[in-house]
């Protein structure tokens, strides 16, 4: 695009060579192991869990730690600029994509595995007599009894949240457009406090559940497809959240100008289609 | 010309960006740097996958266990899929891209440099986990590359291994193809429309498109078979109202699009070959752009061919089935264009257009073993037996890995200074053609006649076949030494020194900087009058608007 | 010597029909290379459709390589040969991508055709159950009620041939089983295909049939064999280790004989585990229990329950000298790569085999376990 507009910049930065990158896979690799073998009754895998994420944060600091001085330093031109709105687009197209893929087992085990296993076609029969499906309550026949959320209550009041969180963020960036330094800081306070709050809501519908619903990972297709939607949201919705703490951070340090100003918008996208995922979980997990 | 000038007087600093050492390598952020781990890397994958599918042959060799209890040789399999898919090509074509992108852009280095790195270091790791497997209790997943349920769920600690590697290669391959795009899309030199941009660049775009559409569907597909393992959801069990055949559905829409990531950038280095070597302009330049999306679009929307034997509805099998033969006119749009490119060209055969014309045929005969396969009721007898070895392996060999040794020989001097030795290079095609066909074609009779795969044992009348395609096997792979030797050889001097543009027929931009290419090419754009001077040679004026 | 001998009658044959790529198709009727000769409508259709297939496919290959080699010989830059550099032409373009879409439609008619009567199970003559399990088959006749299991009849001793003086394989080496699914001829049979722990598939490639057995679903396929004989097949989806050694074997016999087998397996199906009347021993358990186990057990725990790789030893196990009730519980539910065997064994077989392996391989712990026990586990 910029080529047509001609946006060049005299230099284009590449950055130094950097540690960082291998310091992220050491690690993940570490993550990995610790997992595997944790999850296969090898206790010490924990400690390469922890250790694991232990150099992840030190990574994440140190990467974009550099990132925050070399774009304060002005070292990012217009075509970096440009660069990184690609960048953030095609993650953002990523991360759909993940979505979709959790988004099409809800919709194959609703619209055709449930139905066939507890319809009335030879499946049923010969394999699983006496067994008659209803979604979310009874999903599949060795499932144990569970209560299923109400769209109304939390998740209802959670959508209000992120709504009105996507507005505060909105006017946080308008006001760092126009240069009024207080409606940006409490814009992004706020919506910084609203993710804050959904997060709350979100645990405590967690726990709810779990003790009180009888509703865990293992409450057949409707269990597992809440949970794994529902909770990788939440995680983006953490990650957001903490995306924009640090955005709260450099504003209060006087990082952002009104045309410079990406890492702000780049966790503002993200927010919005973080937004947006919830809205599809409210109307497929919890209201339809 | 002001750039060249500007890349000589720069030649002699370069120490000073470039850390020496060890540290020049882990700690790189300069893509031809990053580019060359990748070949690396992705060679070595090519030569542990490799054995592994020698000890396939080796086992097959006659009837009988003889070397193999039957769970390793599973394993075996299975990590030969992974190994060479993940491993060998897919990180090949993003070494490529590392390599040409800038260099046929005129763009100073990838768009994000650093993150370009992490893309590759996430590769040493994942295949480490994969190699570990190996030796945990139960040994390495066994389950085939697909890793269908239950069979996975059920499988010991080695699948979880497996499941990591894969969320790591993934990860890699989202990052390397986030970067791929954005470079081309960012970073072209001014003039370079999209539709002027070199082919290779085209496939390249489209190709990372496609990765970061499906590699978070797999992401997201061994997600679930991993919380069925251990945290006891039921996706993929009746039992909990879940479906083992909804992860193929997941799989496949990854996997079918996957394919043609292995098989699209080889498209792109094909059109950049048989150009040159033909010393004509690429035929249909535009309409191979349009092919090249069409394959992608359809890509989407035909994974179900994988899946006719598990009882999809009769209005489902009929629909994937028509998309799937569809694929095949776009693909065969290519195949016409570079016939067409050859036409009444000035032909000459040196290593990398031998590869490319192999390439053409033997694809071109892999496709349509393709197209037989995607006959819902043909596929019947051919589905997870030896015809559809022998299918992937006609396009991802001789397709996939033919243009990846073309592309060495093709850009070899550019990346060295150096000529490769001619006659070597001949050699190891002429011998990797005959025992390719020799060790596959086989396969296709063992197919029509039943021979399912993933079997260690088989009946009697498969064992003609299998002798033959052992043997094959055994010479194709030892004679892929040689093109490491040829490599080695080159690196250290080869036949002399290479010009700036070895080729008389390449306008592309990389061939405008010296061999070998030094460690900073176009810090500042190359200017207008050089970029159309190539594309003027690339595409003749008719094109140059 | 000879093996190889024959091998290379096979590489001149393999490059004759190298040349001509739709060999098979053509009628070269060697099974070695081509499709096993059909006995039902469907393959015989699936075969001709194949070698309609292949007919166009080598036009095509010897059009598109004729201009390609063409090329290559007489426009050479040695020969002098100047390049003309025409770059483009939307005519051509457009022929060409117009043709080879015609040339799709005319292959997919026929194809479609073949795809509704071959999906088409309607009004079957006869309804059997199929169900996998590793590593065999479980047919149970619907209407007749009775069922049996299908087992490889190979022996190991064959398989494991490393040494020098293994014995010479059966001609039917890995395709034999000790009872094979019997059906009538020319009568319609309907599979009702699924699975008891990982997904196998059921394949019979002289009916043009395969079909996978997916666990907790119920998919089905149907045949009409229109020739008496004996036809082999293989599990074709990869389920597990012994995967390679799961044959499908169908005897198709005439219906007066089909009625005789099906009145005597009926007759059979009656008759039990233990002589009716008398009391279960401990005994007559380890005795019934050892036959059960080298049926299903020995495959992965081997015969001297020493286990091998990652199956465990059962010799000396904790779980196999431990209490009843945990033994009983893993048998029947499964563990991992553990299959459960609720399904495929009925509780006198599991009271026998558990009895068998607490009592067997050095394991003493006197007791044992009846039926009823293994019931009340369910
Ligand atoms: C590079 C990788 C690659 C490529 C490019 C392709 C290309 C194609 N593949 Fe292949 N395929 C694989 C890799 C690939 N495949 C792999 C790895 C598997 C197995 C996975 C597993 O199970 O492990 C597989 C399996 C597979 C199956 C499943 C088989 C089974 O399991 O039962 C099917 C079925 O439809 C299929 C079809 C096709 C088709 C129609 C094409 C088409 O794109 C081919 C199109 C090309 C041509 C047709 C030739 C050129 C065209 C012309 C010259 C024009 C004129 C032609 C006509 C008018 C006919 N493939
Ligand atoms: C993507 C690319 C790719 C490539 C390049 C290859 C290359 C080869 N493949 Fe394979 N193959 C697959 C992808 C690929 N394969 C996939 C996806 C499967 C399906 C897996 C599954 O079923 O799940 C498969 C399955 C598969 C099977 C079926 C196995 C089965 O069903 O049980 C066989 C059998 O012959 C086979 C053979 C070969 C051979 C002989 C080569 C040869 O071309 C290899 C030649 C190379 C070498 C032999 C290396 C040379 C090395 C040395 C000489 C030693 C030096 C070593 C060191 C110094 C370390 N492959
Ligand atoms: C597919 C191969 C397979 C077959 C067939 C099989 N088992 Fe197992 N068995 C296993 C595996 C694997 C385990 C280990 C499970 C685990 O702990 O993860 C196991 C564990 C056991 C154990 C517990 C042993 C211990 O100490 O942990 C018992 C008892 C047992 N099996 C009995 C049987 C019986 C009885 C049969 C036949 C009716 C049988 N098995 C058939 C694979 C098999
Ligand atoms: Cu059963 Cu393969
Ligand atoms: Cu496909």
């Amino acid at each position: 695009m910029n080529v047509e507009n001609g946006i060049h910049d005299a230099h284009y930065f590449v950055p130094h060579p950097s540690r960082w990158p291998i310091v992220g896979s050491i690690g993940l690799f570490s993550l990995a192991m610790g997992a595997a073998f944790s999850m296969n009754g090898f206790v010490a895998g924990q400690w390469g869990l922890l250790f694991g994420a232990l150099v992840i944060i030190w990574m994440l600091f140190g990467w974009f730690g550099d990132v925050v001085r070399e774009s304060v330093a002005g070292s990012y031109g217009q075509q970096v600029d440009h660069s990184f709105r690609w960048g953030m687009s095609w993650f953002i197209f990523s991360e759909v994509m993940f979505f979709a893929a959790f988004f099409g087992a809800l919709f194959y085990t609703r619209v055709l595995s449930v139905p066939e296993i507890g319809g009335t076609g030879f499946t049923n029969r010969l394999l699983w007599e006496g067994f008659s499906a209803h979604w979310p309550f009874a999903t599949g026949p060795e499932t144990t009894a569970y209560h299923t959320m109400e769209a109304d209550g939390i998740p209802a009041i959670n959508t209000m949240i992120l709504l009105t969180s996507g507005a505060t963020l909105t006017l946080a960036h308008w006001g760092l457009v126009a240069g009024n330094r207080t409606k940006l800081t409490l814009g992004l306070l706020a919506t910084v406090l609203l993710g804050t709050l959904f997060l709350c809501f979100q645990a405590y519908e967690y726990h709810h559940a779990w003790t009180e619903m009888a509703l865990t990972l293992n409450s057949g297709a409707y269990g597992a497809t809440f949970y794994m939607l529902t909770g990788f949201h939440g995680m983006h919705v953490l990650v957001g959240t903490i995306m924009l703490t640090v955005m709260l951070v450099r504003v209060l340090r006087g990082h952002f100008s009104a045309e410079h100003h990406f890492g702000f918008e780049a966790a503002a996208w993200y927010w919005h289609f973080v937004d947006v995922v919830w809205l599809l979980l409210f109307v497929f997990v919890y209201v339809l | 010309m002001t750039t060249l000038a500007h890349e000589a007087h720069h030649a002699g600093h370069d120490g000073h960006h470039a850390p020496a050492g060890w540290r020049r390598w882990v700690f790189a952020t300069n893509h031809k740097d990053i580019g060359t781990l990748y070949l690396w890397f992705s060679f070595a994958m090519f030569l542990t996958g490799g054995l592994m599918a020698l000890g396939i042959r080796a086992e097959l060799f006659k009837p009988g266990l003889q070397f193999w209890q039957p769970e390793f040789f599973n394993q075996l399999t299975t990590l030969h899929g992974v190994i060479m898919v993940f491993g060998a090509i897919m990180p090949a074509f993003t070494g490529l891209a590392n390599w040409q992108l800038p260099l046929m852009l005129g763009a100073p280095d990838m768009a994000f440099a650093r993150m370009n790195n992490w893309s590759f270091w996430l590769l040493p790791p994942a295949a480490l986990l994969l190699l570990i497997s190996f030796f945990v209790p139960g040994g390495a997943a066994a389950g085939g590359w697909t890793l269908y349920p239950p069979l996975s769920v059920k499988a010991g600690m080695g699948m979880d291994l497996a499941i990591f590697a894969i969320h790591l290669l993934g990860l890699s391959s989202i990052m390397g193809s986030i970067n791929i795009v954005t470079t081309i899309l960012n970073m072209r030199a001014p003039g370079m429309t999209l539709l002027k941009m070199p082919m290779f660049a085209w496939t390249t775009l489209i190709t990372a498109y496609l990765l970061i559409a499906v590699a978070p569907v797999l992401a997201g597909a061994v997600t679930m078979l991993l919380t069925d393992r251990h945290f006891g959801t039921h996706f993929f069990s009746a039992a909990g109202g879940g479906d083992p055949v909804l992860f193929q559905h997941i799989f496949w829409f990854f996997g079918h699009p996957e394919v043609y990531i292995m098989a699209l950038p080889a498209f792109g280095v094909v059109s950049q070959i048989i150009p040159t070597f033909s010393r004509k302009p690429l035929f249909g330049y535009v309409s191979m752009v349009y092919a090249t999306c069409s394959i992608a679009v359809l890509s989407f929307m035909v994974w179900a061919h994988h899946m006719f034997m598990v009882g999809l509805p009769l209005d489902a099998q009929l629909i994937f089935m028509f998309i799937t033969m569809l694929i095949s006119v776009p693909t065969g749009v290519k195949v016409f264009n570079w016939v067409a490119t050859m036409w009444q060209g000035s032909l000459t055969f040196e290593t990398p257009m031998l590869f490319a014309i192999g390439f053409v045929c033997l694809f071109t005969v892999g496709g349509f073993s393709g197209l037989v396969l995607s006959i819902a009721p043909i596929d019947t007898q051919m589905h997870d037996g030896y015809y559809v070895v022998a299918h992937f392996h006609y396009v991802l060999v001789a397709g996939a890995l033919f243009s990846l040794f073309g592309a060495t020989y093709y850009w070899l001097p550019k990346w060295t200074g150096y000529m490769y030795h001619e006659g070597r290079g001949k050699f190891h095609f002429w011998w990797s053609m005959i025992f390719f066909n020799v060790t596959f074609f086989p396969m296709h009779f063992l197919g029509l006649a039943g021979m399912p795969r993933r079997i260690p044992d088989y009946a009697l009348q498969f064992t003609d076949f299998n002798m033959i395609a052992s043997i094959g096997a055994f010479c194709f792979g030892f004679g892929q030494l040689l093109f490491l030797y040829n490599v080695i050889h080159t690196i250290k001097g080869g036949v002399g020194k290479a010009p700036a543009n070895p080729w008389e027929g390449a306008h592309t931009l990389e061939w405008e900087v010296p061999s070998p290419a030094p460690h900073h090419t176009w810090e500042t754009p190359p200017d207008e009058a050089l970029v159309r001077k190539g594309l003027r040679a690339q595409y003749l004026e008719g094109h140059d608007d | 010597m000879l093996k190889i001998c024959t091998g290379n009658v096979h590489v001149s044959r393999g490059l004759l029909a190298l040349m001509l790529f739709g060999a098979p198709g053509l009628g070269m009727a060697d099974t070695r290379m081509t499709f096993q000769p059909p006995v039902t409508e469907i393959a015989s259709r699936v075969s001709d459709l194949h070698s309609f297939l292949m007919g166009i496919i080598i036009v095509i290959f010897v059009a598109v390589f004729g201009m390609m080699f063409w090329a290559i010989f007489r426009h050479r830059k040695n020969l002098g040969h100047q390049a003309k550099p025409f770059h483009e032409s939307t005519t051509v373009e457009i022929i060409w991508t117009i043709i080879p879409a015609l040339i799709l439609i005319a292959m997919a008619w026929p194809a479609a055709k073949l795809v509704i009567s071959q999906r088409n199970s309607a009004q079957p003559d006869i309804t059997i159950k199929v169900t996998g399990y590793q590593w065999y088959w479980g047919y149970d006749y619907l209407d007749q009620s009775f069922g049996f299991k299908s087992k490889l009849l190979t022996p190991q001793d064959q398989i494991q041939n490393y040494g020098p003086n293994a014995p010479a394989k059966d001609a039917h080496y890995l395709l034999e089983v000790d009872e094979p699914l019997v059906v009538p001829v020319d009568k319609k049979v309907r599979l009702l295909v699924t699975s008891n722990d990982v997904i196998h598939s059921w394949g019979m490639p002289a009916f043009a049939v395969k079909q996978d057995a997916i666990p907790g679903f119920i998919r089905d396929t149907w045949f009409k064999a229109n020739k008496i004989g004996i036809y082999r097949g293989q599990c074709v989806e990869l389920c597990g280790r012994s995967h390679g050694f799961m044959p499908t074997v169908v005897k198709v016999v005439s219906q007066k004989d089909f009625d005789t087998w099906v009145a005597a397996k009926q007759l059979a199906a009656k008759a039990t585990l233990f002589e009716p009347g008398k009391p279960i021993t401990k005994e007559a358990l380890i005795e019934a229990g050892a036959k059960v186990y080298a049926n299903n057990c020995a495959a992965c725990h081997q015969p001297d329950g020493k286990g091998a790789g990652p199956f465990p030893a059962l010799a000396g196990s904790k779980i196999a000298t431990g209490p009843k009730a945990g033994h009983i519980h893993i048998v029947l539910n499964g563990k991992n790569a553990m299959p459960s065997w609720k399904a495929a064994l009925s509780d006198a077989e599991l009271a026998a085999v558990i009895t068998y392996e607490r009592n067997s391989f050095g394991n003493h712990t006197g007791d044992f376990v009846m039926p009823d026990e293994v019931k009340a586990a369910r």
